[in-house]
C-alpha cells in the first residue's frame, strides 16, 4: 500500500512520454519499474508487456497489471488512472484548441517534426525490449515468423501471439 | 477546458449512452491491437458519426499528442460528438474491458506465472510480440519516411536511446525540438503534400 504514491507518480510520468504509442516509453518504464523501484524482474516486465499486446482496447492497459502485482487492485486502479487520465485531459484540452489553430503555420511543423521522432523512439523501445525477449534460435524464429505473417497476411495479431505462446510452451521449456 | 464546444460542424443527435456502448464494444473486441482500424470501421463506416476527413484529422492530432491512439482517438471522437461528456463516455467504454482483463491477468500471473510451462509460453508470447510490434512500426515507417530529415531524426532518436543511453524525455525534447525546427514553416521542400495513405491501408 505504501507504494501507491510511487505508482501514481511513475505512471503519470510515463504517460507523458508515450508520443506515438506505448513503446516509446518502454526504456524509461524499464528503468523505473525494474532498476529504481524493483517492482518486477525484467523477464516479468517483458511477460506482462507482451500479454498486454493481446488485450483488446488500449495495449498499455498492462500498467494495471503492474499496479496489481505491486499493490493489489487499488494499485491497479491507481496505475490505470495515473497513466490514462492526465494525457486524456491534455488531449481533451488540445482537441478543443487544435481546430482553431488550423492556420497557425507551426501546427503542421509540429506534426511533421514529431512523426519521425515518434518512430525513432518506438524503434528504440523495441530494440530495448527485443534484446531480452529475443534470445536463442526459437525466439528468433518466432519473432521472424510473426513479423513475416503480419507483413504478408491479414491474420488477427492476437492469433499470431497465441501461436507464439503454443510454440513457446513446447519448445522453450 | 471547453465543455460543449461547438466543434461538430453538423449537429449530430448522438446520445451519451450510444457513444459509451459503441466504444465499449470496441474496447471489448479489438483483440490484437489495431484499435484504429476498429474505430474507423465503427465510427466512419457503420455509424457514420464522422467522415474520413474528420477521422484523419483527429488521427493526425492523436499521433502528435502523448497518450495512446486508442484512448486519444476515443477522447477526440467523443468530444466531436458530444463535448467533454462524450469524451468521458468514449474513454470509459474503451478502457473498462481491458482494465478488468488486465487486472485478472495480474492475479493469474501471481498465481501461475512462475510455473515452467507458463514461463515458457510467455517467452513465446514475448518473441511474437516483438515480431508484431516490429511489423507495425516498419509499416508506419515506410509510409512516413519521405525525405532526408525523416530518416535522419528517426536514426537520431534510436541512437540517442540505444547508443548514447540518453533518457526518453531528453531525446524527446532535444531531437523533437530540432526536428520541429527542421520542418519549420516556409521552408521550401519541407512540406510535402499531406499523405495519410498509411491509415487507409489499415482497412
Amino acid at each position: 500500500m505504501d507504494q501507491i504514491p510511487a505508482i501514481a507518480r511513475v505512471f503519470a510520468y510515463l504517460s507523458l512520454l508515450t508520443i506515438g504509442g506505448g513503446m516509446a516509453a518502454f526504456p524509461e518504464m524499464k528503468n523505473l519499474v525494474i532498476d529504481v523501484h524493483h517492482w518486477l524482474t525484467y523477464p516479468q516486465l517483458i511477460h506482462i508487456y507482451s500479454v498486454g499486446q493481446i488485450s483488446p482496447g488500449p495495449n498499455m492497459m498492462m500498467v494495471a497489471t503492474i499496479g496489481e502485482r505491486v499493490a493489489g487492485i487499488p494499485g491497479a486502479l491507481v496505475a490505470a488512472i495515473a497513466f490514462f487520465v492526465p494525457t486524456g485531459i491534455l488531449t481533451l484540452f488540445v482537441g478543443g484548441l487544435w481546430k482553431r489553430l488550423e492556420n497557425w503555420p507551426w501546427r503542421s511543423s509540429i506534426q511533421k517534426g514529431l512523426a519521425p521522432v515518434a518512430i525513432g523512439l518506438a524503434v528504440a523501445g523495441l530494440i530495448t525490449f527485443g534484446r531480452t525477449a529475443v534470445t536463442g534460435w526459437v525466439t528468433v524464429a518466432v519473432a521472424l515468423l510473426v513479423f513475416a505473417a503480419s507483413m504478408r497476411t491479414r491474420l488477427n495479431p492476437a492469433l499470431l501471439i497465441l501461436g507464439g505462446a503454443v510454440v513457446g510452451a513446447f519448445a522453450l521449456r | 477546458m471547453e465543455p460543449q464546444t461547438p466543434a461538430a460542424p453538423t449537429s449530430r443527435p448522438v446520445s451519451i449512452l450510444a457513444i459509451f456502448s459503441v466504444f465499449l464494444q470496441i474496447g471489448a473486441t479489438s483483440f490484437g491491437g489495431g484499435v484504429v482500424a476498429y474505430l474507423r470501421n465503427a465510427l466512419v463506416k457503420k455509424k457514420k458519426w464522422l467522415d474520413d476527413t474528420e477521422f484523419l484529422e483527429l488521427m493526425s492530432l492523436s499521433n502528435t499528442l502523448p497518450g495512446l491512439n486508442a484512448t486519444n482517438m476515443s477522447i477526440l471522437a467523443g468530444q466531436r460528438l458530444r463535448g467533454w461528456l462524450g469524451a468521458v463516455a468514449a474513454m470509459l467504454g474503451m478502457c473498462l474491458p481491458s482494465l478488468v482483463l488486465m487486472i485478472a491477468a495480474g492475479i493469474a500471473y501471481g498465481e501461475e506465472g512462475s510455473r515452467p510451462l507458463v514461463t515458457a509460453a510467455l517467452r513465446g508470447v514475448a518473441a511474437a510480440a516483438t515480431g508484431l510490434i516490429a511489423a507495425t512500426w516498419f509499416q508506419i515507417g515506410k509510409k512516413t519516411v519521405k525525405g532526408f530529415y525523416d530518416g535522419f531524426f528517426i536514426l537520431a532518436a534510436i541512437l540517442g536511446i540505444n547508443y548514447f543511453k540518453l533518457s526518453v524525455p531528453v531525446v524527446l525534447l532535444s531531437v523533437g525540438a530540432l526536428s520541429i525546427f527542421a520542418f519549420r514553416p516556409h521552408k521550401p521542400g519541407a512540406h510535402p503534400k499531406e499523405d495519410h495513405a498509411w491509415i487507409r491501408s489499415l482497412q
